[in-house]
C-alpha cells in the first residue's frame, strides 16, 4: 500500500519539507499522539484490571496499580463461568461459519463467474436485492423457524450451537457472492480453457486451479464471517439459551450484567484472552484485510 | 461442492467451447479413455461425493420421518423436495446441470435461513402472534379448560399412585378404595383393576403398568399436571387431579366450550364469545387467556403509529435512530479522514507505528469494548469519573442525554479506525499527476483539496459510507452492550429507554418485555427494512451522480 509512489514525487516532497515542511511536522506527531492514547486506552485499561488484585470495578481503577494472575486463575477454576467452553464454542462456531461461508460463497462466485445458465443475470440481481435484508432484522422469524426445527432435528433447533452455524451460513451467500464474483471474474478464462483441453473436468480445474489463485479474497472472507459470527451477540443470545452452549459474546455479557463490578477483573481477563485469536488472527492477516477493505474503495 | 461426473469426460468450461463440443459427460467411452491419464483424483472425488451424499440422504431421510412423526408438514414436504433436487443434481450426468452443483449448498442455506425468514416476518407481521397467542383454537380450548377448574363440591381426598403405561408411558393413576385398586387414565375413568396387589393402603403393583416411585413422579412435573382422570362415567363427578403424585381431588371444569354457539360458556352463564379477535370475548370486553393466532390485517402497523399503544415511543426512537446512525457516519468518518490526510505524509517519521496502534480498536472484538466501556462510563466506580475527572459524579449512562452522548463516543471508538484504513487507501489511490498539473495551473492547496482530493475521495468512499449508515442503523451491539437501551423511560410500558434504537426496541418487544408480542414485532422489523432500504436507494443514486461527474 505504501510502496506505491514514484521517484519524482518524493524528490518534490522533500524539496517542500525544507521550506515548511520541518516547521509543522511537530504537530502532526502532537494529534497523533493524542488519537493513539484515545485509541489505546480502553484496552489498556482492560489489560490493567485483568491483573489488578482488587477484582472490583472500582478498585481496578489504578492502572497497573498490583500485578498478578489471580483474575486469570479464577477464570479457569471457576466452575460457574465455564469460560473455557464459551471460548471453544466461539472458535468452533465461528471456524464453521467461515469454512462454511468461503466454501458456498466460492462455488457461487465460480458457477456465476465460468457458467453461462439460464437465471444467471436474475440469480446475481436476486442476490443484490436479497444482499439488502440485514438477516439480523428477522431475528423474530429466525427464532420462530429453530423453534419449529427444533421438533424434527433437536440437534438443529433452538438452543443449539448447529442451529446457530446454520443460522449464519444462511447469510453466507448474500453477503459474500458480490465480493468473489468480482475477483473471480480477473482470472483469465484462458486458464480453464487451456486446462479443459488438457482434460481436467470442471471439479478439477475448480478445487485445484482457481481457489489457489483466488487465495487473497478467500481469506477476506473467511475472515470477515470469522469475525462476524465471534462478535454477534443478539442472533447468538435468542439462540442458544443453556450456559454451557453459550458463546463468548453471550457468556461474558451474561456474566458481566449479573454483578456488574463485582468481578470485573475476571471478566477483563476473559476479554483479554477473548480478543486474542481475533487481534491475531487481525496481525498476520493484516495486508489481506487492508486489501479487502479498501479493495471496493481503490477501484472506485 | 465436492463433486465429479462419473465419467472423467472433458467438460468445457468456457461457453465459447460449450457449442462446439457436442459430448456429455458419460457417454462416449472412447474418447475418454486416453484422457483419464490427466485427471487424477478422480477416483477420491467420486468416493468423498458418494460418502456426502450418503451422509445427506440419511440425514434428510431421518428429517422426513421424524417431520412426519411430529406433524410438521411443511418441513417435511420441504425436505422431501430438497432430497429429490439434491439427488438429481449431483447424480445426473450432462453438462446443464453443472451450475447447479455449485449453488446449490448455499442455495438451500439461503432460502431458509434468508429468504424463508424475511418472508416469514411478512407473514408474521399480520397476525397476533405471541404471548397468549401462541397455539391453535384447539390448545386454547383445551387449556382453557384445564386452567379453569373448581373443587367437586363435598368430594373426597383419593390418595393416589401414579402409573406408568407398559404400552407407550402414559400417566395413569391408581387408588384403593375399601380394599380394591381403581385405576383410571386420561381417556378411561376409575375402574377395578384386575391383577393388583397393594400393602399398608398403598398400591404397589398393576399389571400393565409400572408403578413410579416419588422420584420418577418429580421427574415430569408437566405430564402430570395435565393428567385429568375421570371419577365416574357421569362429567358431573369431576376428574382427579393430582399436585403432588400422592393425593388427588375431584375437579369439574367451571369453563366449558359450546360447540354451537362457538363460545366459552362459565359456570354463572357468562358466554365467551369468539369474535375474530383470537381470544374469547365477555360482553363486557374482557379476554380470556391464552388466546390463539388469528391473522389481523393491519393492526399491527395500526399499533405503531397509535400513539395511544408504542406510537410515542416509535416516534421519538425512530429520530433517535436516524440521528444515531448519522451523526456515526459523520463523526467516524471526519475523525479517520482527518487522520489519515495527517499520516498520508510520506516523510512523517514512525506513521506505521501510528497506523499500527490506530488499527488496534478495529481489531479488538466490539463486543468486548462496547462492554469495557460499560464500565469504563459506570457513574460511580468508573475509570472515567473516578480517575479522568478525580471523583466527578458525571451522570454518563444514567442521564438520557448525557447516555446518547456516551453511545455516540463510543461507537467513534469503535468506528474511527474503519474510516482511517478506508480513506487513507482512497487518498493514496489518487494518481498524484493530478496535483502536479493542478498545481502547474496554478491552484492552492485548499483548491486542490476541494476540487481532486474530495471529489476522487467521495467516489471512493461513497458507497463505503452508506452500507456504514445501514450497518449503524441496526447496530444492536453498541446500543444494547453499553447501555441496553436505557436510562429507560418509566412512562412507557413498553420497557423503552433513551438510547433504545429501532433494532434494540424490536427485540425487547419480542423477547425482553412484559410480553413477547411477536407480531408487532416482525412488524416493526419490516417497517425498518422500508427505511433503510429508501436511504440506501436514495443515497445510491447521489453517488451515481457523483461518479458521473468525474
Amino acid at each position: 500500500m505504501s510502496s506505491a509512489t514514484t521517484q519524482p514525487q518524493t524528490q518534490r516532497g522533500r524539496k517542500r519539507r525544507t521550506k515548511a515542511g520541518r516547521s509543522n511536522a511537530w504537530w502532526r506527531h502532537v494529534v497523533a499522539l493524542i488519537m493513539c492514547v484515545f485509541a489505546l486506552f480502553p484496552l489498556v485499561y482492560a489489560l490493567s484490571s485483568s491483573l489488578s488484585e482488587a477484582g472490583s470495578l472500582m478498585g481496578s481503577n489504578q492502572l497497573f496499580a498490583t500485578v498478578t494472575g489471580a483474575n486469570y486463575q479464577q477464570l479457569f477454576s471457576d466452575p460457574q463461568t465455564p469460560f473455557m467452553r464459551w471460548f471453544v464454542n466461539s472458535l468452533v462456531i465461528a471456524g464453521a461459519t467461515a469454512l462454511g461461508t468461503t466454501l458456498m460463497g466460492a462455488a457461487a462466485a465460480y458457477a456465476f463467474s465460468r457458467f453461462r445458465f439460464n437465471g444467471r443475470r436474475k440469480g446475481l440481481m436476486s442476490l443484490l436485492v436479497i444482499q439488502m435484508f440485514p438477516q439480523l432484522l428477522a431475528f423474530v422469524a429466525i427464532f420462530l423457524l429453530l423453534f419449529a426445527i427444533s421438533g424434527v432435528y433437536p440437534f438443529l433447533g433452538l438452543n443449539s450451537r448447529m442451529g446457530l452455524i446454520a443460522v449464519y451460513l444462511g447469510g453466507a451467500l448474500g453477503a459474500n457472492t458480490f465480493l468473489m464474483y468480482g475477483f473471480f471474474n480477473t482470472i483469465p478464462r484462458d486458464i480453464d480453457e487451456a486446462a479443459t483441453i488438457d482434460g481436467a473436468s470442471h471439479a478439477q480445474i475448480y478445487w485445484t486451479m482457481i481457489l489457489p489463485l483466488v487465495r487473497p479474497i478467500l481469506v477476506v472472507v473467511a475472515m470477515l464471517s470469522f469475525i462476524m459470527a465471534f462478535s454477534d451477540f443478539l442472533l447468538a443470545q435468542i439462540v442458544l439459551q443453556d450456559p454451557s452452549q453459550y458463546t463468548l459474546a453471550v457468556g461474558l455479557y451474561e456474566f458481566v450484567s449479573v454483578q456488574f463490578g463485582e468481578d470485573w477483573g475476571v471478566f477483563s481477563a476473559g476479554a483479554i484472552i477473548a480478543a486474542l485469536p481475533v487481534m491475531l488472527l487481525f496481525l498476520f492477516l493484516q495486508r489481506y484485510i487492508v486489501a479487502g477493505l479498501t479493495g471496493g474503495a481503490v477501484k472506485g | 461442492m465436492a463433486s465429479t461426473t462419473r465419467s472423467s469426460a472433458p467438460e468445457p468450461a468456457g461457453n465459447s467451447a460449450e457449442t462446439t463440443l457436442p459430448w456429455g459427460a458419460g457417454d462416449s467411452a472412447p474418447a475418454t479413455e486416453p484422457k483419464r491419464a490427466h485427471s487424477r483424483g478422480f477416483g477420491v472425488g467420486f468416493v468423498v461425493k458418494l460418502i456426502l451424499m450418503a451422509l445427506i440422504n440419511a440425514f434428510g431421510i431421518y428429517g422426513i420421518v421424524a417431520a412426519f412423526g411430529v406433524g410438521s408438514w411443511a418441513i417435511a414436504v420441504f425436505l422431501i423436495l430438497a432430497l429429490i433436487a439434491a439427488n438429481l443434481i449431483y447424480f445426473l450426468p450432462g453438462r446443464r446441470i453443472l451450475p447447479a452443483k455449485y449453488l446449490f449448498p448455499g442455495l438451500i442455506f439461503l432460502l431458509v435461513f434468508q429468504v424463508f425468514v424475511i418472508l416469514y416476518t411478512g407473514y408474521t407481521a399480520f397476525t397476533n402472534y405471541g404471548d397468549g397467542h401462541n397455539g391453535t383454537k384447539e390448545d386454547a380450548i383445551a387449556q382453557l379448560e384445564q386452567t379453569y377448574e373448581q373443587r367437586v363440591e363435598g368430594s373426597p381426598q383419593y390418595p393416589v399412585t401414579v402409573l406408568s403405561s407398559d404400552d407407550d408411558g402414559a400417566l395413569a393413576l391408581a387408588t384403593l378404595q375399601d380394599g380394591q385398586v381403581l385405576v383410571g387414565s386420561q381417556d378411561t375413568a376409575l375402574a377395578p383393576a384386575a391383577n393388583a396387589e397393594s400393602s399398608d393402603g398403598s398400591v404397589t403393583a398393576v399389571d400393565g403398568y409400572e408403578v413410579l416411585d416419588y422420584a420418577e413422579t418429580v421427574n415430569s412435573p408437566e405430564q402430570l399436571a395435565e393428567l385429568r382422570v375421570p371419577v365416574s362415567d357421569d362429567p358431573a363427578d369431576g376428574a382427579l387431579r393430582t399436585a403432588d403424585g400422592s393425593t388427588a381431588f375431584a375437579y369439574t371444569p367451571t369453563l366449558t366450550y359450546d360447540d354451537g354457539q362457538d363460545a366459552m360458556v362459565d359456570a354463572d352463564g357468562t358466554v365467551w364469545a369468539d369474535q375474530g379477535t383470537g381470544a374469547f370475548v365477555s360482553p363486557d370486553g374482557e379476554e380470556l387467556r391464552p388466546g390463539w393466532q388469528v391473522f389481523v390485517g393491519f393492526d399491527n402497523f395500526a399499533a405503531v403509529f397509535d400513539p395511544e399503544v408504542i406510537g410515542g415511543p416509535f416516534l421519538s426512537v425512530t429520530l433517535w435512530t436516524f440521528a444515531f446512525a448519522l451523526i456515526s457516519v459523520a463523526s467516524t468518518f471526519l475523525l479517520g479522514l482527518l487522520l489519515a490526510i495527517l499520516l498520508n505524509d510520506k516523510n512523517l517519521k514512525g506513521r506505521n507505528i501510528y497506523r499500527a496502534i490506530i488499527f488496534m480498536p478495529y481489531a479488538f472484538p466490539m463486543f468486548l469494548s462496547a462492554l469495557i466501556w460499560a464500565g469504563l462510563l459506570n457513574t460511580d466506580y468508573g475509570w472515567v469519573n473516578q480517575v479522568l475527572l478525580s471523583g466527578a459524579g458525571v451522570p454518563w449512562l444514567e442521564d438520557p442525554w448525557m447516555a446518547r452522548l456516551s453511545v455516540l463516543l463510543v461507537n467513534l471508538w469503535l468506528g474511527f479506525p474503519y474510516m482511517f484504513l478506508i480513506s487513507t487507501g482512497a487518498l493514496q489511490s489518487i494518481p498524484e499527476e493530478l496535483y502536479e498539473s493542478a498545481a502547474m495551473d496554478g491552484a492552492g492547496p485548499v483548491r486542490r483539496f476541494r476540487s481532486i482530493t474530495l471529489p476522487m475521495l467521495m467516489v471512493a468512499v461513497g458507497p463505503l459510507l452508506i452500507a456504514s449508515f445501514a450497518m449503524n442503523f441496526n447496530n444492536f451491539n453498541v446500543i444494547y452492550l453499553v447501555t441496553q437501551g436505557g436510562p429507560q423511560d418509566l412512562d412507557s410500558t413498553t420497557g423503552v429507554g433513551a438510547t433504545d434504537i429501532l433494532i434494540s426496541f424490536v427485540y425487547k418487544i419480542a423477547f425482553s418485555g412484559g410480553t413477547n408480542d411477536y407480531g408487532l414485532a416482525a412488524a416493526l422489523s419490516i417497517l425498518i427494512f422500508v427505511m433503510v432500504a429508501v436511504v440506501s436507494l436514495l443515497t445510491f443514486r447521489r453517488s451515481k451522480a457523483l461518479e458521473e461527474i468525474n
